[in-house]
């Protein structure tokens, strides 16, 4: 929710900040989102592991960057042309968002296979995590939009997120080694 | 009993006048919820006014004398006509946010040969200016529906340039983000015909007002600042070149003031007031695409 919200940011020096441009955004990052959902379900069929796991978050992480580098000559290439802004803001977006949000959206349903144990479980499992990732979501967007928008610029927030996605992944390979010992 | 009765239907009475936002001796002429505000224009008893309304807060966007339409009726406005004595006889314009239109229809006027490009984000304000405010569209005045950031870049890519640029796209309420940001402003000087200005209609009061100083100056170096005592606005005036001396300014002024008499425009009090006195807080962080909470400091004071 984080990255959707600086979308809209990043978008508007080319695109305005029209409805069109939060259209275009949450139309993207839904679609993203859908399609990482199925793939991770996928991908949790195969021996899934921790370490496979903390392998998203390092993926999502090094995608995550270079969106900073390439917005703006994205940008330009779609400015140069698409005239109308409703589409030159859907295909931006695209471009720009859909790697980063599809990987985000694996994480979820592998987290799912990774923490059931047993099938009567499985309800309450998928339960929590949803419960986790949504509050998750709201924090992130009342702290970007509220306060870190005020404090740090647009790509260092970005960074930040990029951080967070590393170290979590790290934390995730590293306890696969915990896991083996116990 | 009685009394009871009287005094529940005055409570009730005020209520509905305190929802429709609008005071007793005030005509709600139309209404109209468009994709960005609720749209009012309202007869007042000496005006007719334009308003832009979010709940209960409702802010004047233009305001013009029934009696006398060519009077401005706007401290802001008058002001912005200090554009005039940085740019005496400007043959392109640009205007970004037409409310009312009183300024392009006002340098139509008294332009003989200008050519104004009025760039507006809300279809519905134009219509509402048509047909309540006498805003006339023609080969020499055209409109343009479109986000203003959008509009400038765009006529960058086809190397257009214009005289003068007028930025007047902050409703008071909220304020554009991307319009205000020293990117956007160095776009809009590079749109400048050399010998251009900037005339930009901004707030005096809130921290804003520090933030976006120094971003004027990053982006064109010293500026004029138009501050009068009445009013909560300020005008800023930019130029693309150096700033024309004291000299200038008051034989421009001189020159309009005939034509500028039924405006009610003081013009000749304006080169005094011009000011490229640092008044604010020069630490404070320009605005960038990057950093840009323009409604967040403007709520700060």
């Amino acid at each position: 929710m984080s990255l959707e919200l600086l979308g809209g940011r990043v978008l508007a020096p080319w695109f305005g900040s029209s409805i069109y441009v939060w259209g275009s955004i949450i139309t993207v990052f839904m679609l993203s989102l859908s399609v990482g959902y199925f793939i991770g379900g996928r991908l949790s069929l195969h021996s899934p592991s921790l370490a496979k796991f903390g392998c998203m978050f390092l993926l999502a992480a090094a995608i995550l960057v270079p969106v900073i580098y390439l917005a703006e000559p994205v940008m330009i290439w779609v400015f140069d042309r698409i005239e109308d802004p409703r589409y030159g803001s859907l295909a931006a977006s695209l471009v720009l968002f859909v790697a980063p949000t599809v990987v985000l959206g694996m994480i979820s349903p592998y987290s799912v296979r990774l923490l059931v144990r047993r099938r009567e479980e499985s309800g309450k499992v998928a339960g929590t995590l949803y419960f986790v990732s949504t509050l998750g979501s709201a924090l992130g967007t009342l702290a970007t939009s509220f306060y870190f928008v005020l404090w740090f610029e647009m790509d260092t927030i970005i960074v930040v997120l990029a951080g967070t996605l590393l170290l979590l992944g790290a934390l995730g390979i590293c306890c696969r080694g915990l896991d083996r010992h116990a | 009993m009685h009394d009871i009765r009287s005094i529940a239907s005055a409570i009730l009475l005020a209520c509905a006048v305190a929802s429709a936002g609008v005071a007793a001796d005030q005509q709600v002429l139309h209404r109209e919820q468009s994709l960005y505000h609720t749209i009012l224009v309202v007869a007042e008893p000496t005006r007719l006014c334009l308003k832009f309304s979010v709940r209960n807060n409702t802010r004047n966007q233009s305001c013009v004398d029934p009696h006398d339409s060519k009077r401005m009726v706007f401290g802001y406005t008058r002001m912005m006509m200090a554009a005039l004595l940085v740019v005496p006889e400007p043959e392109t314009v640009l205007v970004a946010g037409l409310g009312g239109g009183t300024l392009p229809t006002a340098l139509a006027a008294l332009l003989p040969d200008v050519r104004i490009d009025v760039v507006e984000i809300d279809p519905a304000v134009v219509k509402v200016a048509r047909t309540y405010f006498d805003f006339q569209e023609n080969e020499r005045v055209r409109v343009h529906i479109r986000d203003a950031r959008v509009f400038v870049k765009r006529a960058l890519q086809r190397g257009r340039q214009y005289d003068l640029v007028i930025l007047d796209a902050y409703s008071g309420d909220y304020i554009p983000e991307h319009l205000m940001t020293a990117e956007f402003l160095d776009e809009t000087r590079k749109l400048l015909a050399p010998g251009g200005a900037v005339v930009a209609n901004t707030l005096a009061t809130s921290q804003l007002y520090d933030h976006e100083s120094e971003t004027y100056r990053l982006v064109f170096g010293e500026f004029f600042n138009l501050r009068v005592s009445t009013s909560n606005n300020r005008v800023i005036l930019a130029t693309n070149g150096p700033l024309p001396n004291k000299a200038t300014l008051r034989a421009n002024s001189r020159t309009w003031r005939p034509a500028l008499g039924p405006y009610d425009v003081p013009i000749t009090s304006y080169p005094r007031r011009l000011s490229t006195k640092v008044d604010w807080d020069p630490t404070k962080r320009p605005l960038t695409d990057q950093y840009s909470p323009a409604n967040l400091l403007k709520g700060s004071r």
